[in-house]
């Protein structure tokens, strides 16, 4: 970069305009205006008018009403709150799964038989549909009447089970449901992982003797880090981002059992139960800390990776 | 290759996972499979009580009919396409520019602008909902699908500005400093040399994002109401409401609403994994 504008300097006459004398300086904020005034406008400035409307009483029309930390204090002494935290914990924990179980399907589907491709696009398919479509899907799959759940859990003679109307099944329901296109993610992603697994490095592992699980977990795996840690973002994001699928399957109930901070939120302050903007301010900057969390290990993750280029 | 390529296995092993794989995806897509039987079941099926025998006719040009025919479907479907592929448009084009800007150029604060693109990514909706919803109001725009598009191509913008500049840092870097040499204006490197180079990316990420938004729930639902501008994926409820116990109705209207991003997928198959699975390989 530095020689080329010192090749212009040198050419060029000198009484150029401004722009010319400072283009490589200016150019970059000129390209990137456009996006850092949306994505500050739609953002990153409602993020701190969030923090700002936790603190006020407001049914989102009339006037707002100072009242410092009282949604906060109420947020403490409300069992709602502490049943979507629990719920929200269990989906973190439970939602893991989908990388593991991606790894697998990702190990079954790599081989090179007839129709492969068109096998892994089909088993990559439920990540392509809405989750609105994969809630109805799943909402009929449990259904105790004439839910295939039931038929089949029927055959071995148990059930039936009304899984989305049981406080203890629900939340583990829905979360199934959510593992279904969460897998598929993963397995693509580690796919595309081990299509690039270092051939050689296998070869010279089978000749010291390595195979089954000691070569999948010492030779295949470190070299799938990237995809890991891809798998890890994206499942971690779209644990704490469930809201469809609690919305079309069971709209939080049964009694509220299957609430997640989002979805709590959500309802507090745009449903039939009220306009109460304040508290569901209040419990979205609970979730948003919760995030940063994550997202500053993410991005602590990817800062270190910039700085090793 | 890793495991064993399954031709240098015994043969016993070879039938056996012949044969295992169409009955591992059967049951991998059995919920969909059920779901699209229930679609071509006529509805005598269903007050018989006959959820899962085979379809006694053929009900799907009756079942599909009725989803296009007598309801809202067509509408919705209109909207979802009116706000994605504008969506779409806008937030690769904002994109191009912004990781152009950080994927080329070095100054100070390259890399805080880059990671606050990134942190705005992962960041939970519900933060952002009730001034979003606010100022969409204020604007005129609640219930209108320019509210909607505006929105997501601003939130769009972060992961499709991570997206583009780490493709675009892959580039040979040479390119750009023989045309600075050549005397080349800046606006003319991104136009003439960049953004044919970004061909692949501009594609794959214009298949992700039709299919992000096509699928989006939470901001249709909290920007928009009725059946003038909301998407299919929030009018399926109003349409299953219509439909209520109509199994074979709503089964139909369900995989309707599903269909363009599947199609997409299928059409676009090579960009689709290779936007999504950018990252996943050093």
């Amino acid at each position: 970069m530095s020689t080329a504008s010192l090749a212009r300097s040198e050419y060029a006459p000198e009484n150029r305009s401004w722009y010319k004398r400072n283009e490589i300086s200016v150019t970059p904020w000129l390209f990137m205006a456009p996006a850092i005034l949306f994505f500050l406008v739609y953002v990153i400035i409602p993020i701190f008018q969030s923090f700002e409307i936790s603190l006020f009483s407001w049914d989102g029309l009339g006037p707002r009403e100072y009242i410092g930390t009282e949604n906060y204090v109420e947020l403490w002494d409300d069992p709602a709150f502490y049943t979507s935290l629990k719920n929200n914990v269990i989906w973190l924990i439970l939602y893991l799964l989908a990388i593991p179980a991606g790894l697998f399907i990702a190990l079954f589907l790599n081989q090179t038989v007839f129709g492969i491709r068109l096998y892994k696009s089909l088993f990559f398919f439920p990540f392509v549909i809405s989750q609105v479509v994969v809630g109805l899907v799943f909402t009929w799959f449990y259904d105790p009447t004439f839910g295939l759940f039931n038929t089949i859990i029927g055959w071995v003679g148990l059930g039936p089970i009304n899984v989305l109307g049981d406080p203890t099944y629900v939340t583990y329901g829905i979360i199934a449901a959510g593992l279904w296109p969460q897998t598929a993610y993963c397995m693509i992603l580690y796919l595309t992982g081990l299509n690039a697994v270092d051939p050689e490095q296998i070869e010279a592992a089978r000749l010291d003797g390595a195979k089954g699980w000691k070569m999948l977990w010492y030779v295949v795996v470190p070299q799938l880090k990237p995809a890991t840690f891809i798998a890890f973002v994206v499942t971690i994001i779209g644990a704490l981002r469930s809201f469809d699928l609690i919305s079309v399957m069971t709209n939080g109930g049964p009694f509220g059992e299957s609430r997640v901070l989002s979805f709590y939120m959500f309802e507090v302050a745009l449903s039939e139960y009220g306009f109460r903007m304040g508290y569901g301010a209040a419990i979205a900057v609970v979730l948003f800390i919760i995030m940063l969390f994550f997202i500053s290990y993410f991005l602590y993750s990817m800062y270190k990776d910039e700085r090793g280029r | 290759m890793f495991p064993t390529p399954i031709q240098k296995t015994p043969r016993r092993w070879q039938i056996t996972y012949q044969s295992f794989l169409p009955l591992a995806l059967i049951m991998w897509l059995l919920p969909l499979i059920a779901v699209g039987i229930f679609s071509v079941k006529p509805e005598g099926d269903f007050s018989a009580g006959q959820y899962w025998s085979l379809p006694s006719t053929f009900g799907g040009f009756e079942n599909y009919g009725k989803v296009f025919f007598q309801s809202d479907m067509p509408r919705y479907l209109l909207n979802s396409l009116l706000i994605t592929v504008p969506t779409a448009i806008g937030a690769v084009a904002l994109a191009c520019m912004a990781g152009f800007a950080l994927g080329i150029y070095k100054f100070k604060l390259n890399l805080w602008i880059f990671f606050l693109f990134v942190a705005g990514n992962f960041v939970p909706f519900q933060i952002l909902m009730v001034p979003v919803r606010d100022l969409t109001v204020d604007m005129g725009l609640y219930n209108t699908k320019t509210g909607l598009v505006l929105f997501h191509i601003a939130f769009q913008t972060g992961f499709c500005t991570l997206f583009m500049r780490n493709f675009i840092k892959g580039l040979p870097y040479a390119l750009i400093e023989a045309a600075r040499v050549e005397g080349i204006a800046e606006w003319r490197i991104f136009v003439y040399i960049v953004l044919p180079l970004m061909k692949p990316a501009i594609a794959a990420l214009s298949v992700l994002i039709f299919t992000f938004i096509w699928n989006d729930y939470f901001w249709a639902i909290v920007l928009t109401q009725g059946v003038e501008s909301q998407p299919v994926t929030a009018g399926i409820t109003s349409f299953n409401a219509q439909f209520r116990a109509a199994y074979h109705l709503m089964s139909a209207g369900a995989i309707v609403a599903a269909l363009p991003p599947v199609a997409m997928f299928f059409l676009m198959q090579k960009h689709f994994i290779a936007g999504l699975t950018l990252g996943a390989v050093k």
